[in-house]
């Protein structure tokens, strides 16, 4: 198993001139192929910007990202949309399907743009759906599913396209725990089946279920073993 | 595509009001359009229809001078004489001919009465047996002029329904008699136009239309010079073989009449038709002033025989017409480019408030030109929609307006085609601002927006 991505001295300012931000400081990072990954830290850390450089939604202010090969900086705008197309899936906390559409419809809409066509698409985005449980709810509209559903969904648009890497923000942030675990069961699924999961979360309990850790604080990135959880909590306690 | 557009007519559905109260302006440009352009057809087809005789294909050769007719009132023209047998002959046998008449006339005659019943001003024809059946007259009642009226000079008159009633109130008018300057003439048969619309061959038939209406007297042309004059030259009726021979036979009929005329030249006489040619668009602007710059005294140009150029005369009306009614189609494109500025307006409230769609769409992979498409193809749906609806709508407004004012209506499919073409256009002009702005779009920061 090669490394699927690696960040090298990520740095990335928002502002100009006086007013500039660091919110993210020389950050090296690097991922396995099928590895499953949770980075943690607390809000305003930088851990969603890290999560949007990886994804290829932004770009770093200095340093470079490579991901399954290919170096991000020197992506078009089209070459990194087809990055994200055929390479990213992405679970958001609050679950972003379009509410006029059907879970169907929600799921089919990676394969529109990766121009599959009518009828195979409509297969695979219901095969998508069956994996994740939702084949008796493909009629049904986002405002018909429950939480847990509608992140099921989501994750089954994520994995329609079969990406290398699923980028996952706060997956259960918005879902009570029966539904969360069920979510989370799901990702070990995925990644017992070969897929590279990258969770970004704030909850421990959450975070456990990964098989590395990595911590960001005040933009900075350090790495642990799932054994130093405890400690990190534990001297945030003390603060 | 096909996605794009069904997502397009989802949310056209989904926002009901919003969408048609945006339609509306598009709506009401192209039934505007529609309408104008309508009645515009619908009128030009009835100037031809009226102009060339409903389709009898009948074109009328007579004198004229310079750009007016020639009145025989005026006096016989010097060195014209009356058209020989031989000439009528080779003018009927003419492939393109069916039919030719040949008569003399008086358009306005004030001396026509029954005792005290008068005809004001009624028109008089000498005939041949040829004129009722190219003129497409029916008799209704009585006889028509028989062969051997003509040799033995026989004062008879046919009337149409007109002088009918007008001469006799009471009824009884065949086998009466009329005078016609004083002269008796006894009343054979009545006739009446088969035509639906009125009987029009020339443009001073046009002009005249109600003086025409004031009745009309036919007589023999044998007895012509009991009441007007002697060698009278006649004027001719032919009749075409098919509309598109008109201006043929009209040319090759005033030809062989014109052999009658001394000193004619075929070149001048085609100079002088140029002439009118170029000066008949004039003419038509400035009917008022025509009639008192007729008459010999306008000039010396030469008398000649010319016909009528009806498809001509027509299509110089109809540029008029179309002309007048270019202005209001002016007009109607404001409410185009209003309903296009509204198009737009709602676009990019619609790329505002979807700026968390935009920006997952951009997340799971869609290119600034898919985004752009889309809702570029937003906005085209929504406009064509409109021109759709604006085609439906001017067509009903055409009929209204033709039932309100009483002019024709012919629906113009090029107009419709154009007009929902336009339509489209406006989609893609007023809505590439908005489409732009949606593609350019931030994704983080439209993935936030929520």
């Amino acid at each position: 198993m090669g490394k699927i991505l690696e960040c090298r001295e990520i740095c990335k300012d928002y502002g100009q001139g006086r007013l500039v931000t660091p919110v993210l400081r020389n950050i090296n990072f690097s991922m396995e192929s099928g590895e499953y990954v949770a980075v943690m830290g607390p809000s305003g850390s930088g851990k969603s910007t890290l999560m949007n450089l990886i994804g290829c939604l932004d770009r770093p202010t200095s340093g470079e990202i490579l991901l399954d090969g290919a170096l991000l900086k020197d992506c078009t705008d089209d070459q990194l949309a087809d990055i994200r197309l055929h390479k990213i899936g992405f679970v958001f906390q609050n679950f972003q399907l379009l509410g006029d559409q059907t879970a169907l419809q929600n799921v089919e809409l990676p394969l529109i743009y990766a121009k599959v066509a009518g009828n195979e698409r409509k297969k695979r985005a219901a095969e998508a759906l069956e994996r994740v449980g939702l084949g008796d709810r493909m009629r049904h509209k986002p405002n018909q599913l429950s939480g847990g559903q509608k992140q099921r969904v989501a994750i089954a648009r994520a994995m329609v396209n079969h990406p290398e890497l699923l980028l996952a923000d706060e997956p259960t942030g918005a879902l009570d725990s029966a539904s969360g675990k069920q979510i989370m069961e799901l990702f070990r699924q995925l990644n017992q089946e070969g897929v590279t999961v990258l969770m970004i979360t704030h909850d421990a309990h959450i975070a456990e279920q990964a098989e590395r850790m990595v911590f960001i604080r005040d933009g900075r990135l350090s790495e642990a073993g799932t054994e130093a959880l405890g400690k990190e909590e534990e001297h945030d306690g003390e603060k | 595509m096909s996605e794009n557009i069904r997502l397009a007519f989802q949310g056209i559905w989904n926002h009901k009001m919003r969408s048609f109260l945006t339609m509306l302006g598009v709506i009401i440009g192209i039934a505007s359009i529609i309408a104008i352009v309508s009645t515009i057809k619908g009128t030009n087809e009835q100037i031809m229809k009226s102009l060339i005789g409903a389709g009898n294909n009948n074109v009328t050769v007579s004198l004229k001078q310079g750009s007016s007719d020639y009145y025989m009132d005026y006096g016989l023209p010097a060195g014209i004489s009356p058209v020989s047998k031989d000439q009528m002959d080779r003018i009927r046998d003419f492939p393109d001919v069916e039919d030719a008449s040949f008569y003399l006339e008086r358009s306005w005659e004030g001396n026509i009465a029954n005792g005290s019943n008068a005809l004001s001003s009624g028109a008089v024809y000498g005939i041949d047996t040829h004129y009722l059946g190219t003129k497409g007259y029916q008799v209704i009642s009585g006889r028509p002029f028989l062969d051997s009226d003509y040799p033995a000079f026989r004062k008879v008159a046919l009337l149409d329904e007109t002088a009918a009633e007008a001469l006799f109130p009471e009824g009884g008018a065949v086998g009466g008699t009329i005078t016609v300057k004083n002269e008796p003439f006894v009343v054979v048969g009545l006739v009446k136009s088969s035509a639906s619309g009125p009987e029009i061959n020339s443009l001073m038939d046009y002009y005249n239309y109600a003086q025409n209406a004031n009745g009309v007297v036919m007589i023999p042309d044998a007895v012509w010079p009991v009441i007007y004059q002697y060698d009278e030259p006649q004027n001719c009726v032919a009749r075409a073989v098919t509309t598109n021979d008109m201006s043929n036979v009209g040319k090759e009929v005033a030809e062989v009449m014109n052999e009658s005329v001394t000193g004619y030249s075929p070149a001048e006489a085609s100079a002088e038709q140029d002439a009118e040619t170029a000066d008949a668009g004039a003419e038509e602007g400035t009917d008022g002033t025509e009639a008192g710059t007729e008459g010999p005294a306008s000039g010396n140009a030469a008398i000649t025989y010319r016909a009528e150029d009806m498809l001509e005369k027509a299509k110089n009306k109809q540029e008029l017409s179309a002309s007048t009614n270019n202005l209001l189609i002016w007009i109607a494109s404001i409410a185009l480019l209003v309903g296009g500025i509204g198009v737009m307006n709602i676009m990019l409230v619609s790329v505002t408030e979807r700026t968390a769609e935009i920006g997952l769409k951009k997340a799971l992979g869609a290119r600034k030109k898919t985004i752009l498409g889309q809702f570029l193809t937003e906005s085209v749906v929504l406009t064509s929609t409109g021109g759709v609806l604006g085609v439906a709508a001017g067509i009903v407004l055409a009929y209204v307006i033709s039932h309100m004012s009483g002019t024709p209506v012919a629906i113009s499919v090029p107009a419709i085609l154009i007009g929902v073409g336009f339509s489209m256009l406006i989609g893609i002009v007023f809505g590439l601002l908005p489409s732009v702005k949606a593609a350019n779009l931030d994704p983080i920061q439209a993935l936030q927006r929520e």
